[in-house]
């Protein structure tokens, strides 16, 4: 009410005022700005603030030319406009003092005054016309002299834009300095162009020149092209339609009761609908003169069903007959929104050939994903490999020192808060405290099993229970986070298809880091060689004066700190729990025995064949991990057919058997 | 004339003995039938108990008797369980559908009663369809031949393979394993048309018995569970105990020599593999509904691995020593998870057993394999004097059985 009059009021001296001008200029009162002028004019517009009907008086200040227009639009936009009640005009406020508002001119810019909180009016626009702002001002940004506000405009564009700001946005280019900038709103431009410009021509060659490109922008931009809808025609299809394809009802895409329910013949009658027509039109035991007893027969029902029709109590149902006449006579057609055929061809082509690009892409991050997969097996199941492949000894156990590893970094973590230096510290610590769970383990149990596999097998089965529940008592059954440092936590972005995070990167150079290493200690040093002669026979290495012992003991230890290791590494992606080591057990087993025993490459390869199946098997079937693993596993069952002692097999004496 | 069976093995008849007598203990003293001095909620762990026994026979058999470590035999006892929940769980939701609908004006088809029970059944995993493994929930006598059925085909074709390959040892450990793995994977997912990882539940329930308290049904189990038991037992010591047990042992001991004399060592193994599955599979199908409630998480490898677990603390290679380790170590278990052992205040800390249990069962297992390789079963051979000539080294237990360790390393 207080609004209104205020308003009522300013027309009034607006009024006034012009009729105070006698002669034939109809300019207002030269006291006022321009701007302050298109604001006046407008000015019924902008106190009502209504999102329906504010797009005029926008348009009226972002079409003014004057210099002032960006600066109102952005004030308004951040409501910071005010209107003074005392003579209707609007200013920019600020409110520097107790319920005291300094307030700027919009022509001049410059401080014309104070103004007590009572006398002001603050214009407050809704988000959706905050959105309309938005959009005005970009026009005005994109050539503004700050960077930071040009790469705002054309964010903006990028999320909501309008035929309007495509000349705009054209005219901002040349004038563009900054080489980068330039390049998104040529983008810009184009995908714009794609979907406002009015001429057909021009469409078609944007959408030829961004056709392959693998941007998600130009997906989103021509997937609302080649939309369709699936319409029905009773008198075929008209000319003026831009048809896809035609339909024939029965198919998946058009299942035949959805196409018949597109005419308009009589609505179909379901089950459960009959049920209940009939239950509600029971009189006195029957329906349609059918005892309600016999209704458990659904051929009973339909009778009861058709008799009620009869009586005109229901609705007729449509007969098999009269769908297929129905259907027959109708046309099925999927129609494009977009009324161009030209446009909708060159969009679809565009779309086969960003679908064959990103397919070709897709292949591309599966193999990074399978290589980053595997290089996490390899880091799991190496240790597993030496003491198997060396000593011929399952470790159940081996999965609970790759959870000692991983419960040894969040410890450090705690100790240490900063994460590059936690990390570094606990890579060595894990090695260390696996290493030296490995030793003891040996010398106290493994030891004395030597010639008994299985049971070796089931005895580190109950070190794993145990060393599993003692982790559930010491840190709780909860996931521990393992955070890894910040120049870990990117990812590694090729284009919008293909990325890959940087720890898995990392884990990858670490599994390098590890294939080096081993292949040095078995190659190149004293221990590799007395390992080795421990592998291939024991007794004659004894008898060469090698201790079968001591190696044995040093190479269970190395393998359980390769665990250790690999630990740290699957904790800085996967949470720490006490379950970790078994989710990786298996797969670590199927690696070793795929990639078969004491071969250092096969077990690359095993990890390699794994990592590359699980994630094709993914691939395949991407909603369902669970499967995944399962024909994952039939898979190896059914390898193991025909390569019983896996990828790379020991030959001749030192197979032992 | 040759002695009888039962004249050979004596052991036979003093298992069967104590075996009836237990029965008849439990029987007198359950809340049913007796006393009520044995609650039906522990004359269900009994129950259970077992049939957890029958399914270490069959371990023993294929572990202790022809040396194949199978990690898999928890999942055929867990299939078994499936095959006869499904139907009980059909019928007894068929029931309550049947009892909802009746109370509707007009009587529902039978093509009705099945939606309902579908939407009954398979709300919780967003399904209303029936998959195809249902095909047979509604009789009876199907599922009962599926129990066998199931894991025996799943056994031969998956022994067939394994065997023929001459997949030996350890790797064979690990293969079962990765099958056992597979299953539960598989079953855990929602479209299995198993209930994902919901499982089958109300088991307990028998369909058409409503009124019959759990009192008397979980004697019935009982009595059924010991029948198994004793038929499965005598069944498995009739195997070993004939020249088909010879030449299982002789598999055992050494498998080439075996194979050189002649035998198909692939044919033995498979023969062995998919019986004692199938055994399994019985067992898993009295166990479930004692237990009321079947998931995938029961199929796990590791449950698999404590079967390993108890039949080695038993005793492999002697039947009774799987059921002496079977009931001791699952009673005990259910005794310390079971929260009725009391704490141990140590001063500085207060030992709780529902924390502490695994890791002693754990260290006790790793004792018992260094230092007991007969497991509990052989402290019989103190009492019966059955004494092993002085060899070299300490025992090797039944992979190499015939060996000792020092002749091994010879």
């Amino acid at each position: 009410m207080k609004r209104a009059l205020i308003i009522a009021l300013a027309t009034l001296c607006l009024g006034t005022q012009l009729l105070a001008q006698d002669t034939a200029d109809p300019a207002p009162d030269t006291d006022l700005g321009p701007m302050q002028q298109v604001l006046q004019e407008n000015a019924e517009l902008i106190v009502e603030s209504s999102r329906r009907t504010i797009g005029p008086a926008i348009d009226a200040v972002a079409n003014s030319e004057l210099e002032a227009a960006s600066f109102v639009l952005e004030t308004w936009a951040a409501r910071e406009m005010y209107q003074r009640t005392s003579d209707g005009l609007f200013f920019a406020a600020e409110e520097t003092g107790d319920d005291i508002f300094t307030l700027t001119d919009f022509d001049s810019g410059d401080v014309v005054g104070e103004s007590p909180d009572d006398d002001l009016e603050q214009i407050k626009p809704n988000s959706g016309i905050r959105g309309l702002i938005g959009t005005a001002l970009v026009s005005f940004q994109l050539n503004d002299p700050d960077p930071e506000k040009r790469e705002d405009a054309i964010s903006s564009l990028e999320r909501r834009a309008n035929a309007d700001l495509l000349a705009p946005l054209r005219a901002s280019i040349e004038p563009e300095t900054d080489p980068a900038l330039r390049a998104r709103k040529i983008r810009t431009e184009r995908l714009l162009t794609i979907a406002y410009d009015p001429d057909e021509a021009a469409r078609i060659a944007a959408i030829e020149e961004m056709s392959g490109d693998l941007g998600v922008d130009v997906r989103a931009t021509l997937n609302p092209l080649v939309a369709t809808t699936i319409r029905a025609y009773p008198d075929g299809v008209p000319d003026d339609v831009n048809v896809a394809y035609t339909l024939r009802p029965g198919s998946d895409e058009l299942p035949r009761m959805d196409a018949y329910a597109m005419t308009d013949g009589p609505a179909i009658v379901s089950p459960d609908d009959i049920r209940a027509a009939l239950q509600a039109n029971i009189d006195g035991g029957s329906v349609g003169g059918i005892p309600v007893a016999q209704l458990s027969d659904p051929a009973r029902r339909e009778a009861a069903y058709a008799a009620l029709a009869e009586a005109g109590t229901v609705p007729p149902r449509p007969t098999e007959a009269d769908i297929d006449a129905a259907l027959d006579a109708t046309t099925f057609a999927a129609i494009y929104a977009e009324p161009s055929a030209a446009v909708t061809a060159a969009a679809e082509d565009a779309l086969s050939a960003i679908d064959t690009n990103v397919g070709f892409n897709q292949m591309l991050d599966l193999g990074l994903d399978a290589l980053s997969l595997a290089s996490i097996y390899f880091l799991a199941a190496i240790g597993l490999a030496i003491t198997f492949g060396v000593m011929g000894v399952i470790n159940m156990a081996h999965g609970e020192f790759i959870m000692m590893g991983a419960y040894t970094g969040y410890v450090v973590q705690q100790v240490i808060p900063n994460h590059t230096t936690s990390i570094i510290v606990a890579i060595p610590l894990a090695f260390a405290v696996t290493f030296a769970a490995g030793v003891a383990l040996e010398r106290l149990v493994i030891r004395w099993l030597y010639n008994r596999p299985l049971e070796t097998l089931l005895a580190t089965f109950g070190i794993s229970i145990a060393l599993q529940q003692l982790a559930k008592n010491i840190f709780g059954t909860q996931a521990r986070p393992l955070t890894s440092p910040d120049w870990l936590g990117g990812a590694v972005v090729l284009n919008d298809v293909v990325s890959i995070s940087t720890v898995r990167i990392a884990i990858f150079v670490l599994a390098l880091i590890f294939l080096g290493v081993f292949l040095f200690i078995m190659k190149r040093t004293r221990l590799g060689l007395e390992t080795r002669a421990v592998t291939q026979n024991p007794g004659m290495a004894g008898a060469m004066g090698i201790n079968p012992g001591r190696v044995n003991m040093l190479t269970f230890g190395l393998g359980s700190g390769i665990a250790g290791i690999a630990g740290v590494a699957i904790g800085l992606y996967a949470q720490v729990t006490s379950e970790i080591g078994q989710a990786y057990i298996v797969q670590s087993f199927m690696t070793v025995v795929v990639g078969g025993v004491g071969n250092i490459w096969g077990t690359l390869l095993g990890a390699g064949l794994i990592g590359t199946l699980h994630k094709g098997i993914e691939w395949f079937n991407p909603s369902n991990t669970l499967a995944a693993q399962t024909y994952m596993i039939i898979f190896i069952i059914i390898f193991i057919q025909f390569r019983p002692r896996g990828i790379i097999a020991l030959k001749g004496r030192a197979a032992g058997d | 004339m040759q002695r009888s069976f039962l004249m050979k093995n004596p052991s036979i008849m003093v298992f069967l003995a104590v075996l009836a007598l237990f029965t008849i203990v439990v029987t007198i003293g359950s809340e049913a039938f007796g006393a009520g001095f044995v609650s039906t909620s522990f004359v269900k762990t009994l129950g259970k108990t077992l049939c957890l026994a029958l399914v270490a026979v069959a371990m023993d058999l294929v572990w202790g008797y022809a040396g194949i470590l199978s990690l898999g035999h928890f999942a055929f006892f867990g299939l078994g369980g499936y095959m006869i929940g499904m139907w009980l769980m059909y019928e007894r939701t068929k029931e309550i559908v049947a009892a909802s609908m009746a109370e509707a004006p007009i009587p529902p088809t039978p093509q009705e009663i099945v939606d309902g029970i579908g939407t009954q059944i398979f709300g919780v995993v967003g399904s209303a369809e029936f998959p195809v493994i249902w095909a047979f929930a509604d009789s009876l006598f199907l599922q009962l031949v599926l129990v066998v059925a199931v894991p025996g085909l799943l056994a031969l074709i998956f022994g067939w393979l394994a065997f023929r390959s001459r997949v030996t040892g350890v790797y064979l450990s690990i293969l079962t394993q990765a099958m056992t793995l597979a299953l539960s994977l598989y079953l855990f997912q929602n479209d299995s048309g198993l209930r994902g990882n919901n499982g089958l539940s109300g088991l307990q329930n028998l369909p058409g018995l409503d009124d019959i308290s759990q009192d008397f049904v979980s004697m019935w189990f009982f009595w059924g569970s010991a029948l198994a038991l004793a038929l499965g037992y005598v069944f498995a010591a009739w195997i070993v105990s004939g020249k088909f047990g010879s030449v299982l042992r002789g598999i055992r001991d050494n498998e080439a020599r075996v194979r050189f004399l002649g035998y198909s060592v692939e044919g033995y193994k498979l023969f062995l593999f998919t019986v004692t599955a199938m055994i399994a599979g019985v067992a898993g199908a009295l166990y479930y509904p004692q237990a009321g409630i079947i998931n995938p998480a029961e199929i796990a490898p590791i449950a698999s691995i404590y079967l390993a677990v108890w039949v080695a603390i038993g005793g492999r290679g002697r039947l009774y020593g799987a059921v002496i380790g079977a009931v001791f170590v699952s009673l005990v278990s259910t005794f310390f998870t079971g929260g009725q052992a009391p704490d141990i205040d140590l001063g500085f800390y207060r030992i709780q057993w529902v924390d502490w249990w695994t890791i002693l069962l754990g260290l006790s297992f790793v004792l018992v394999t260094l230092f007991a390789p007969q497991g509990m079963g052989g402290l019989f051979d103190l009492i019966t004097g059955r004494r092993h000539p002085e060899r070299h080294g300490a025992d090797l237990g039944p992979d190499k059985g015939s060996l000792q360790e020092e002749e091994a390393e010879r």
